[in-house]
């Protein structure tokens, strides 16, 4: 057993408080000074169902989730008994047992929770315990919560037995507690942990722990911080006071987090009719001189691509969030993919201009959340975050220092009533919004109810005074116009490290990827060089504009790459080759599109399997598509 | 200097102030009903003592969606069916701007119909003026949502099989707080019930039957009128719902046939505007939202301050 690490898994149903209690316990860990990363499992089912959310901690910094796990806490699934005798969803109640066994390692523990869960229901089990040499505690954790509270409680008892068992000490979860809980509900909460963890100390020998918890130190406070949370305290530090949505998952986190803050900011949030809507509101408040955003998922982001195009024309600052998840159509709901990036790169007609960004870490998402507001509102352009499912609920911890920033309430290049009365913003009078041609495109706006500002926002094309005009000549100054602020963003983001390296300078072979892979790619990286393979991984957090010389430049010093996504149809390899025109000899595709994400193991045997071996792969879960030539 | 000084600034307002000075000038085909709505328009905004520049004219697309390209204010011709929820945003935004939407039978009552009934149940504060042709004018002719039934076009070559929405009460049900029909040809009426509308502290829908002569020749537009506020012939109060809600079914029951009923036909002054409800219960500031940003004093929060304690 790796004594280095804790990869913990809760499994239990949907509604008995798995995702609660996994929080509070990395947010324990985090405390004690450990590096944690959560990576969640969940049905489309609000009671009931199979669900589990994994903790890992570690000393060193943990950048996804693991291979497989090391401690199974099984609570019983409280809704999986069906009373009806025909149960259509079959019989659950064996699962939280049965459906991890999988990936637990050798050597591991398992505490189940006897009062719900019946082992002689799991085909094999006595037999798997002894070939993997796992430690098995069964405690009633149901009749321990019964007597001295509500059986809902069983969570924490297993809380209990877990820092028995580990050695972690009950102080660091009982103190979260007293912070997170009401009254009512602490005391016995806090017996029922007590009594689970004296009750394991007597029953069984712990001194020397199955699996141990490492020490871990950070250097500076630490943040226990979903994707979600990241994009919304980004979007609230760059002064966006306005929402509009629909609720869709994964999206809905992101939404909640603001709809819940905004009023307390003096902003506003809108829960409207669809997401039309909701990217037309964002488009209103904005075109009024407010910094606003919307958002939704792949399905209901299909309906935006009308206002999309309209923002784009008229110029209107515009920030929409893409939180993918597994399509086509509603896909799978709860489970990611990272297949909406043709999506978002090309929706809406015309020749219809975006900048997209893909945060690939909790970090990042908080810079790309700032970086998309000044981008939009400096540019007037529509820009679009995507990430994913994954990233949008892992936990993880960050600096704290990371999101200690000043505020930026800046709306951009709109002037003021004093600049609106002077040249050159107004000829004859009136004031030419779309005329001043800068170099990098944006010309300034005003906004309704500036004096000496008026003008006509159209979604048809229009020459500088705003109205509609068909002209060949405006047209093509205007185009031409539009699309050169994409050059200057490009210039710009040359300079924001969104392009994130790692491994040795000077690798034999590359790996590319976007997005919430960034982490597991990584730590596939670390290995492969322990192993002695030699590579390097570029993370690509800007999609449009691409940056191809960047790119260019890594593919240059590889001998060949390994393209590592979470679709099937090799879309970010697509993109690549399409932007560079050329090294497609050299890029083969690792992908995965069953709804879990990669885990580090696997890119690391597809990596060797593909470009050290040249070989197939043996499984299923992940599939190759191999170089394609230029 | 207010960063919005156009808002709230006491002067007369000449009605040849909204009319642009240099091109285009209205393409309408000639004898449209579309020109009374600019044409009354430009009377009522003076009459409520609004400025161009203190008005927002969010429209749809259409021969209505031309509506922004004649009349000079502050605009948003946005697309099809999209105006509401443009403007709606906007007056959340920026309260002191008046917000008017504009759009066709089509494009308001079709493809818009969702944010028609949500816009109305929400009872923003802003006018919305839906031009009814019973026609698709700027696609050459097609039957629209207010076509009567048995209307010949070419997308429809065997006569309409819908029986046509029913604006009024569509609208009263689903939460307008003004509900009023006006016509083209009868401008003074027009210009009264639009500065009524726009005095309306609440969504007030206006269905504005505009004469179609190039693709509607036979449609209803050409009957004489009847305001129900003037005639004596209807003795209805507008602030009873049910009696509204009576003469609503009456006129739509017979709008193919008869004589057309136009005038106020429901007015709540009781019902507070969305902005008021969602100040009331805190999820919308007092100041306006806009303000702020042209405000280089203002201290902008941060998320550290306020959440870091959460995540620690």
């Amino acid at each position: 057993m790796s004594a280095d690490e804790l990869i913990w898994r809760i499994a239990g149903g949907s509604g008995d408080g798995i995702a609660s209690t996994s929080q509070n316990f990395a947010k324990a860990l985090m405390r004690s000074g450990l590096h944690v990363f959560t990576h969640r499992h969940y049905p489309s089912r609000i009671r009931g169902g199979h669900t589990y959310v994994e903790v890992r901690a570690s000393a060193d910094p943990v950048k996804s989730r693991g291979d497989g796990y090391n401690f199974l806490l099984a609570l019983g699934d409280s809704f999986a008994r069906n009373p009806q005798e025909e149960a259509y969803y079959g019989n659950e109640e064996a699962k939280p047992l049965a459906e991890n066994l999988d990936e637990l390692r050798e050597g591991g523990v398992i505490v189940y929770d006897s009062g719900l869960l019946d082992p002689s229901e799991v085909p094999n089990f006595d037999e798997r315990v002894e070939e993997n040499n796992w430690h098995v505690y069964d405690i009633d954790l149901r009749s321990l919560a019964r007597e001295q509270g509500r059986e809902v409680m069983r969570n924490t008892a297993g809380v209990g037995v877990t820092c028995a068992i580990t050695g972690i000490p009950l102080e660091a979860i009982e103190e979260l507690m007293r912070d997170a809980m009401p009254e009512k509900i602490l005391e016995p909460n806090v017996e029922i942990m007590e009594t689970a963890y004296d009750l394991v100390h007597e029953e069984y020998d712990v001194d020397a722990p199955d699996v141990s918890v490492p020490t871990g130190d950070h250097d500076e406070d630490q943040l226990l911080m979903s994707g979600s949370d990241a994009i919304a305290y980004g979007a609230i530090d760059e002064g966006c006071r306005f929402i509009a949505g629909y609720p869709m998952t994964p999206w809905t986190e992101v939404f909640t987090i603001m709809s819940q803050n905004l009023p307390e900011l003096g902003g506003i949030s809108e829960q409207v009719e669809d997401e039309i809507a909701a990217a037309a509101l964002a488009i209103g408040a904005s075109h009024m001189g407010v910094k606003a955003m919307s958002g939704s998922s792949g399905g209901g982001f299909a309906l935006m691509g009308e206002p999309l195009g309209l923002a784009e024309m008229t110029e209107t600052p515009l920030v929409l969030i893409e939180a993918m998840r597994a399509g086509p159509s509603t896909g799978m709901p709860t489970k990611p993919e990272q297949a909406d990036l043709e999506h978002v790169l090309y929706t809406s007609q015309g020749d219809s201009q975006r900048v997209v960004l893909a945060p690939g870490t909790v970090a990042e998402a908080y810079e790309a959340s700032r970086r998309a507001f000044q981008l939009a509102y400096e540019y007037q352009i529509p820009t679009m975050i995507i990430y994913d499912q994954k990233l949008s609920g892992e936990l993880t911890n960050v600096p704290a220092s990371h999101f200690d920033r000043e505020p930026n309430g800046d709306i951009g290049m709109t002037l003021t009533e004093e600049e609106l009365a002077d040249q050159p913003h107004t000829a004859d009078g009136k004031f030419h919004r779309f005329q001043h041609d800068g170099e990098d495109g944006v010309s300034p706006r005003s906004v309704p109810g500036q004096k000496g500002g008026r003008f006509l926002a159209t979604g048809n094309e229009h020459n500088p005074a705003g109205h509609i005009e068909e002209d060949p000549d405006n047209r093509v100054a205007q185009m031409n116009r539009r699309q050169r602020k994409l050059d200057a963003i490009r210039a710009d983001l040359d300079d924001d490290g969104l392009l994130i390296e790692y491994g040795p300078e000077d690798a034999e072979y590359g790996i590319l990827t976007f997005g919430s892979q960034q982490g597991t790619v990584e730590e596939a990286v670390d290995r492969l060089n322990e192993n002695g393979t030699s590579v390097k991984a570029l993370t690509v957090a800007e999609l449009a504009p691409y940056p191809v010389e960047t790119v260019r430049a890594f593919l240059d010093s590889v001998e060949e790459a390994l393209v590592v996504e979470m679709n099937a149809s090799a879309q970010f390899r697509g993109l690549t080759q399409k932007e560079l025109g050329t090294h497609g000899e050299l890029l083969s595709s690792l992908l995965k599109y069953n709804g879990n994400p990669f885990e580090p193991a696997e890119i690391v045997e597809g990596f060797t399997t593909k470009i050290v071996d040249d070989g197939e792969l043996p499984g299923n879960e992940t599939k190759f598509v191999p170089a394609a030539g230029d | 200097m207010s960063a919005f000084s156009a808002i709230g600034e006491e002067r007369e307002v000449d009605r040849n102030e909204y009319t642009p000075e240099i091109e285009p000038q209205p393409t309408w085909c000639p004898g449209c009903g579309d020109f009374g709505v600019l044409k009354s328009l430009k009377g009522a905004l003076p009459e409520v003592g609004r400025t161009p520049e203190e008005t927002l004219l969010v429209t749809g697309i259409g021969c209505s969606g031309k509506l922004n390209s004649y009349l000079d204010s502050y605009g948003f011709h946005t697309i099809h069916g999209r105006s509401l929820p443009v403007a709606r945003a906007a007056k959340l935004a920026n309260p002191d701007v008046e917000v008017i939407a504009a759009g066709g039978d089509g494009d308001g009552y079709g493809i818009g119909g969702n944010h028609f009934m949500h816009t109305a149940r929400e009872n923003h504060d802003m006018t919305y003026i839906v031009f009814n042709n019973e026609i698709f004018g700027l696609t050459k002719g097609q039957t629209s949502p207010t076509s009567p039934k048995g209307h010949k076009s070419k997308t429809q070559p065997h006569g309409s099989a819908k029986t046509p929405i029913r604006p009024l009460s569509l609208s009263l049900t689903s939460g307008a707080s003004f509900v009023a029909r006006t016509a083209a040809v009868n401008p003074n009426q027009a210009q009264r019930i639009l500065k009524e509308a726009m005095e309306h502290d609440g969504f007030a829908h206006i269905d504005f039957l505009t004469q179609c002569p190039t693709w509607n020749k036979d449609a209803k537009q050409y009957v004489p009128y009847t305001d129900i506020n003037e005639s004596e012939d209807y003795d209805f109060d507008p602030t009873n719902r049910a009696e509204a809600q009576e003469l609503m079914r009456e006129t739509e029951d017979k709008l193919y046939e008869g004589e057309v009923l136009t005038g106020v036909y429901y007015r709540d002054e009781e019902r507070p505007s969305y902005q008021e409800e969602k100040q009331q219960i805190g999820e919308m500031p007092d100041e306006p939202l806009a303000e702020r940003y042209f405000d280089d004093d203002y201290e902008w929060e941060r998320s550290y301050d306020r959440f870091i304690d959460n995540h620690k």
